[in-house]
């Protein structure tokens, strides 16, 4: 792919947390404009950290990030990539700390210096386009879990990212509201990394998927969703296949 | 947790700027606490009791602010009449009473319940989100307005992960007792709290350096004075210095 439509790109990035055995291992990565990327991998094997190292909340201890072509390194450069990425956090309690609705979709652009007339009308705009029109004035924490998770995906929507790092946005969430999130997804015309468990979902919303294990990320053109009739046993019992081990022993 | 189901009403008490509510509340609160005479005590538990009154407070919304109060003032009139020096009133048995002490507890008594009843008038009905807004209104520093706003959003996210752990410890058969095995899973249960919420203040602190936080906070409210905001804080301030002049000169 052309170079310039390089968003994110990270090579050889390692990490582990103090005391524990390395997570991440010269992992490389790389997201280009209008590409949608899934990635799939066992619990802890650091699909999570990967995405906090692309928005600089944890520093990897050795591997080169650059992202929108430029090396970033200091928590001063990353205040353009946060404001240009957007991360949906796994837990939508973290996200919104705000009494109300509206100003919590507000904080950001506030941040970025909207004036509270713009930053207000962003807002709203942002939450009418999730429908959730009319939630401006709703207490956050007296929201149910699927209305909060849409709020806090307003949150980070109202930062108008060009690209999106989702955590597991849709787990914890009943079939319907699973759907709309879906539904909005596809209607995005953002880039955006997709972190989740499940693989079907990864099929339907992302060109291509990454499997994350013992440290490595493994991304290759050949590996794309794509579904299949085969002959194994124990074919009678309801199975799943995903890309690589632990589901694809049968 | 916080209910808030007062703060949802329609009277003068509701309506009221919430700034105004602020500065009277505290006003009357502090005139109160420092004064000492019947003679401005009594007018104050007046105001209290006119206040609930024009709040339309519910009698028992009235009571859960009451009661706690009252039942501390009980213990108070157990021991202050008894170990305050002065003069003899009445014994019980060996225990001698003095004028004094029975004096200081129906002072304390007076004052706390008049407080009381501004504060659940004017604060209570006014919804929590509201009154830090109004609090930064006031120049309140805005470190003190976001622990505030911070509490408040997650004493019921913290009271939830209790309430987990605690169910948690349930159905695995704990029952508190008085042993060593109750006191060091209660221990655990607090540090556990502890730990989560200190993961929690990470968790959050990083998801508002995604959105740009860069140490200051913005609000988005907009409060007007109006015309019964300003005769009301003017009447009310007429009234707390009534009670400042009732304690302070010599007049009666």
């Amino acid at each position: 792919m052309d170079k310039n439509s390089l968003i994110i790109n990270l090579s050889d990035i390692s990490f582990a947390y103090p005391g524990g055995a390395p997570i991440l291992d010269k992992i490389n990565l790389e997201l280009h404009q209008g590409e949608r990327v899934g990635l799939i991998g066992p619990n802890g094997s650091g699909k999570t950290t990967l995405l906090h190292i692309i928005m600089g909340l944890l520093k990897p201890s050795s591997g080169n990030i650059e992202i929108f072509g430029k090396t970033v390194k200091q928590e001063k450069d990353f205040g353009t990539v946060r404001q240009r990425i957007g991360l949906l956090f796994q837990d939508a309690d973290d996200q919104l700390f705000n009494p109300t609705v509206l100003e919590d979709v507000a904080f950001g652009p506030l941040n970025l210096g909207k004036s509270q007339d713009e930053a207000r009308e962003i807002a709203q705009k942002a939450l009418e386009f999730l429908g959730l029109t009319g939630f401006g004035d709703r207490v956050t924490y007296k929201l149910s879990g699927g209305e909060k998770k849409l709020v806090s995906f307003a949150t980070v929507l109202a930062m108008e990212p060009e690209v999106l790092l989702l955590d597991e946005p849709t787990t914890g969430l009943d079939e319907a509201t699973e759907k709309r999130v879906v539904d909005i997804l596809k209607g995005l015309d953002l880039s955006y990394i997709f972190v989740s468990h499940n693989i079907d979902l990864l099929m339907e919303t992302t060109h291509r998927v990454g499997y994350m294990i013992n440290g490595k990320v493994s991304i290759d053109e050949g590996r794309v969703p794509h579904t299949h009739v085969h002959v194994h046993e124990y074919g009678r019992h309801t199975h799943k296949h995903a890309l690589n081990w632990p589901y694809k022993k049968h | 947790m916080i209910e808030e189901k007062f703060a949802a009403g329609d009277s003068l008490a509701h309506r009221l700027d919430p700034r105004v509510k602020i500065i009277v509340a505290t006003l009357f609160s502090i005139t109160v606490a420092v004064s000492d005479r019947f003679l401005a005590l009594l007018p104050a538990l007046a105001i209290g009791f006119i206040f609930v009154l024009v709040a339309a407070v519910p009698i028992k919304r009235l009571l859960q602010g009451l009661v706690p109060v009252n039942l501390l003032i009980i213990f108070l009139w157990f021991f202050l009449p008894f170990t305050f020096g002065g003069e003899p009133l009445f014994r019980v048995g060996p225990l001698v009473a003095t004028r004094e002490g029975v004096w200081h507890a129906t002072e304390i008594t007076i004052k706390s319940n008049a407080i009381m009843g501004v504060l659940i008038a004017l604060v209570a009905s006014t919804p929590v989100s509201t009154l830090g807004h109004a609090m930064h209104e006031l120049r309140i520093p805005s470190k003190i307005v976001h622990l505030f706003f911070f509490t408040y959003r997650y004493i019921h996210v913290i009271n939830r992960e209790y309430l987990r752990l605690v169910n948690a410890m349930k159905i695995r058969g704990f029952r508190p007792g008085t042993n060593i095995h109750t006191y060091r899973t209660l221990a655990y249960l607090v540090g556990m709290l502890f730990v989560k919420s200190h993961e929690r203040a990470e968790r959050v602190y990083n998801a508002m350096l995604c959105r740009g936080f860069r140490g200051r906070f913005y609000s988005l409210n907009q409060f007007s004075l109006r015309t019964i905001d300003y005769v009301s804080l003017i009447l009310m301030l007429a009234v707390i210095l009534g009670l400042a002049v009732l304690e302070w000169t010599r007049i009666a």
